[in-house]
């Protein structure tokens, strides 16, 4: 997902970090909000605040929250982290710039484990019906979700084929080749009167070998000495 | 009150181009002409309310006032989470509207009461909560939650409804309409028990009780002073609404009275009890099931006073 939100923050998205709520940006929302910290980070190193302020992540008395939340983080669009949400409202976005003649794209990340919600599906139906090709949903499939592996818990695939059967373009990548995902995302609309699905197939933890894969990685913090061995294996420590 | 609204609802968005219905594929006979007028604000998102209701946030995050519209508890407990998380936290400028508040689909069934609605979206930080009590309050509540902004619920009854207002009366959001004078109790109605409210007094008149009727269509936030007075002047108040007696109205004025210093009266609500109907019934038989009739309201105040 990090890598994801590199390349679209890196430049991609169409953002001004000192107007965000520029009326002709683009919209990007993070449906999986508990994907947040990728997030706030991005948003950081854009300039929509101070790096130092990613301090105040999950302190007591700040406003940056364990899932996404907007008002006191300037450029987070859309508060998130009950899943299912994010693609209904983008399409209410992306209708939006329609009717008022803009040419703003609206982004959703969603995991894979929300594609289980019906809300989802009910959006999916509603983006193709009105031939919203100012919409891109990126599902990050990491294969994993909140109690297991995907493929058990309830098996989306083929993922791919179901969202082209709600009849959207799609597009399967490698979720972590920052160049695939650029040159990917610079091709949208896939196709004309349709909305984009990128299927980005991505490992969850990925780069640090002991993360690699692992659900406890969902749920539990790295402590300093593990954080130290992260950065080693990334190539960012000393 | 349902043509109420609709009329109101397409002069609105005759003078404010900001104005759109979003609605879950119900309203046959009713939001045609609308569709046909404004068809680029318009919007039939299929038989899915969470989506119905999240498409609306991500309008009016994008600037727009938008209605969403379907009956009973489709627009609001079917997309609870989405009214939570994506209309009252951002305070989008959505207006939820149920026709069919009560038993107004009795016959209907179950799943068609909407009788905890006013009680849950009370409980939502920054929800307006409003339940107009005859066609003219109708109209006035739905210019008023226009331009009211941030999220807004507007419970309707049905078709058909009495004008139960006479021409030189006044609305004003979060206000209560003093509807007949009285000394003896006041009954407060919220929704369409208003006119059930009057017909209740009148038999109490003919006894000699003089009963005061006050329309409270403004759930949240509520009249608190219209109450207080109520208390003191008439030492007696009766709640009146199709809706659960948890949560509702009938709590609502029980929460002012129980924190009030000086204001001490008699409370009783009438309401239904928290239970699912036993059987079938139209609306009419449903009401005087649980005591909401006319007649039934009568008697009980006449004994309770």
């Amino acid at each position: 997902m990090a890598d994801i939100l590199a390349v679209l923050y890196g430049g991609l998205l169409r953002v001004d970090p000192e107007r965000p709520q520029w009326p002709e940006r683009d919209r990007f929302i993070l449906s999986k909000g508990h994907g947040c910290a990728g997030l706030y980070a991005v948003l950081a190193e854009r300039g929509f605040f101070p790096v130092a302020r990613l301090a105040e992540f999950y302190q007591d008395g700040t406003g940056m929250a364990g899932h996404v939340t907007h008002g006191a983080v300037p450029g987070v669009e859309v508060s998130t982290g009950a899943l299912g949400h994010g693609l209904p409202i983008a399409c209410g976005m992306s209708l939006a710039a329609r009717r008022d003649r803009r040419s703003n794209r609206v982004f959703a990340l969603l995991s894979d484990g929300e594609c289980d919600e019906g809300a989802t599906w009910e959006a999916a139906l509603l983006a193709a019906h009105h031939r919203l090709d100012n919409l891109i949903a990126i599902v990050d499939y990491n294969k994993i979700q909140s109690l297991g592996a995907v493929k058990d818990v309830l098996d989306l695939e083929p993922l791919a084929q179901k969202w082209e059967a709600f009849g959207w373009a799609v597009r399967e990548i490698d979720g972590h080749d920052v160049d695939e995902i650029a040159r990917t995302l610079a091709t949208i609309p896939l196709a004309r009167g349709r909305p984009a699905c990128i299927v980005a197939h991505t490992v969850k933890g990925k780069g640090v070998s002991f993360m690699e894969n692992q659900l406890l990685w969902h749920y539990r913090p790295p402590d300093a000495s593990e954080v130290a061995r992260a950065l080693v294996e990334l190539d960012l420590g000393s | 009150m349902r043509s109420a609204f609709f009329s109101a609802l397409s002069e609105l968005a005759s003078e404010d181009d900001r104005i759109h219905l979003v609605v879950g594929d119900l309203g046959f006979g009713a939001v045609e002409p609308f569709a046909r007028r404004f068809g680029d604000r318009f919007l039939n998102v299929g038989v899915a309310e969470q989506s119905m209701t999240g498409v609306a946030a991500g309008l009016a995050l994008c600037g727009k006032v938008v209605f969403t519209y379907s009956i009973g508890n489709f627009s609001t407990l079917r997309c609870l989470e989405q009214i939570r998380n994506d209309v009252c936290y951002p305070q989008a400028d959505v207006k939820i509207v149920s026709v069919g508040g009560g038993f107004a689909y009795g016959a209907l069934g179950m799943t068609h009461h909407a009788i905890e609605d006013l009680a849950i979206m009370r409980a939502l930080p920054g929800m307006f909560v409003v339940a107009p009590g005859d066609p003219f309050e109708v109209e006035q509540a739905t210019r008023a939650v226009a331009a009211q902004p941030g999220p807004c619920y507007l419970r309707l009854g049905r078709v058909g409804e009495p004008r139960m207002h006479g021409s030189g009366a006044v609305f004003k959001l979060g206000k209560a309409i003093r509807v007949r004078e009285g000394r003896a109790l006041t009954i407060i109605s919220t929704g369409g028990l208003l006119e059930t409210g009057l017909q209740a007094a009148e038999l109490l008149s003919a006894v000699g009780l003089d009963a005061r009727v006050v329309s409270m269509h403004t759930l949240k936030p509520i009249d608190e002073a219209e109450v207080l007075c109520a208390a003191v002047e008439t030492g007696a108040i009766a709640t009146l609404e199709e809706h659960s007696v948890i949560g509702g109205l009938g709590s609502a004025v029980a929460e002012i009275l129980a924190e009030s210093s000086d204001a001490r009266g008699r409370l009783k609500r009438f309401g239904v009890p928290s239970t699912f109907a036993p059987t079938v019934g139209s609306q009419q038989y449903l009401r005087a099931l649980y005591g909401l009739s006319p007649a039934a309201v009568f008697e009980s105040l006449r004994s309770w006073l």
